[in-house]
């Protein structure tokens, strides 16, 4: 948990109080070599990828690392990628990726990548994403903005914790949904485009939140959003309207 | 060199103007703020400069549009790989807000904050001579809140979370004091030729 050194310059009016974790720069700054172990198809358009990374000095579920992939001529491409699994996965970390039409590095992954395959990571990164599981969240992703939430869900049952978990998941339709054999009560699925017979179809609105503000655990909850840039903005804006606090709101944005 | 099996990248052409480690988002601009876009309107916008100078002072939205216009034609670069080229910011230069308060020759570094409660720390040497703006216009139009709009910082010769987004003011300081991402591991300059990303960078 980090706190502002004492003196430190504090803005008039402050978002996502107090602060999570500090993150150690050292790793940070440390390219290491991560080696493919298994592909898990997840979607027709996402899929897992499972790796060995035995320096890997752990995470907090909710941060993310960065990737880099060099050409033969020396040319890199580097992109950021939330961690999928729990921090308990000694020695591994999984990646979901969708499959990005034209996309250089998803591309690749989909496309060329195989058990034995090695890439450089850096990280983790980034404390202000991180869920510890030391307080109630409510977690709200869509797509692949899935990917960070369902390492705190991963987490809390690993863990057997008991602080209350929520997540609401948005995707086109069912079978777009990512990790949706894992999910139990702790998840609401929101399909926007086709769902199974009985499930309304639509959007992620107010009607979705209300319930779950208003059955809030003392204290309130810490909402987590991710996903693509519009999908941050419409459900960010949507959790203000319903009344949760905007510096207890935590947004990932993948571009 | 680590090579990727398989791996050839797209096809590309040297450009001179990317920095390492970037690539071109062309008409892309991402928005990669954490927090919530906030609903804020010129009326309601004010930039303060304070801290260590002579005269501390805030401008108002109509105060600041007094202040002769300067534009920034150029590049930008985010930590997160991409860059933009041949952007148009309209504003002013942030030196007619220095000139007007008079910065104590003690000060360094500067604290910008937002309206938000978001901060990002600056050496003071970053943010003058022509190199740093206040803009509220892209492309000739008025700034997008998801871009920053009424107004926000603009130093486009560092990685682009410096340019605070709804900036509300500088505290200017005589030593070095990590804003938001700076506490979350970034690097306290951020100069994108030189990669510096994260700290240790
Ligand atoms: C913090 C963070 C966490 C993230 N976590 C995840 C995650 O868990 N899972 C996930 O799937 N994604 C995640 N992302 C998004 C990820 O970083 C990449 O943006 C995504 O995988 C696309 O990269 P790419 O190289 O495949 O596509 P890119 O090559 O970057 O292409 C993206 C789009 O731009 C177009 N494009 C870009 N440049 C060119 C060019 N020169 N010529 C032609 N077309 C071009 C492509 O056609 C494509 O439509 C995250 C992003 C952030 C910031």
């Amino acid at each position: 948990m980090s706190t502002p050194p004492a003196g430190t310059f504090v803005p008039p009016s402050r978002f996502a109080v107090p602060g999570r974790i500090a993150v150690s720069n050292r790793s940070a700054a440390r390219w290491q070599t991560a080696t493919l172990t298994e592909i898990r198809r997840e979607t027709p358009q996402a899929a897992t990828f499972r790796f060995a990374v035995p320096r890997w000095e752990g995470h907090l579920p909710g941060q993310h690392l960065m990737l880099r992939l060099t050409a033969g001529d020396g040319y890199t491409a580097q992109r950021h990628y939330s961690i999928a699994s729990a921090p308990d996965d000694e020695g591994h970390i999984e990646l979901t990726l969708d499959h990005v039409d034209g996309g250089e590095v998803s591309g690749w992954f989909h496309t060329r990548a195989r058990p034995g395959d090695e890439v450089q990571v850096r990280g983790p990164l980034s404390g202000f994403f991180a869920w510890p599981g030391d307080r109630p969240a409510l977690l709200i992703g869509a797509g692949s903005g899935v990917v960070p939430l369902m390492s705190m869900v991963r987490h809390h049952r690993a863990r057997g914790l008991d602080v209350p978990l929520r997540l609401l998941v948005s995707a086109r339709g069912p079978e777009e949904l990512i990790y949706a054999r894992e999910y139990g009560a702790e998840t609401t699925p929101v399909f926007t485009r086709s769902a199974p017979r009985g499930v309304p179809v639509g959007r992620l609105a107010g009607d979705h939140l209300a319930p779950l503000l208003a059955g809030a655990p003392a204290g309130g909850w810490e909402a987590y959003v991710c996903g693509s840039n519009g999908f941050a903005e419409h459900a960010s804006r949507l959790l203000v309207r319903a009344g949760q606090p905007v510096e207890r709101i935590r947004i990932e944005r993948f571009g | 060199m680590n090579v990727t099996r398989g791996f050839t990248g797209r096809p590309r052409v040297h450009n001179p103007g990317l920095p390492p480690g970037q690539y071109d988002a062309g008409d892309d601009w991402p928005v990669l703020s954490a927090e919530v876009t906030p609903d804020l309107a010129p009326a309601d916008w004010s930039f303060r400069v304070d801290g260590l100078v002579a005269a501390p002072r805030t401008w108002d939205w109509d105060e600041a549009h007094a202040l002769p216009e300067s534009a920034y034609e150029g590049d930008i670069h985010c930590v997160t790989s991409w860059s933009k080229f041949g952007v148009r910011f309209g504003g002013v230069s942030l030196d007619a807000f220095l000139e007007a308060v008079r910065p104590d020759p003690a000060a360094t570094h500067a604290v910008a904050y937002s309206h938000t409660g978001y901060t990002t720390n600056l050496p003071l040497a970053d943010l003058t001579g022509g190199r740093a703006w206040i803009a509220w216009e892209y492309d000739g139009k008025p700034l997008a809140a998801e871009h920053g709009g009424p107004a926000r910082l603009l130093v486009p010769h560092l990685y682009f979370w410096k340019s605070a987004k709804w900036v509300a003011g500088l505290r200017l300081l005589d030593h070095d004091e990590p804003g938001f991402w700076e506490q979350n591991g970034y690097h306290a300059r951020g100069n994108p030729w030189e990669e510096q990303r994260y700290s240790g960078d």
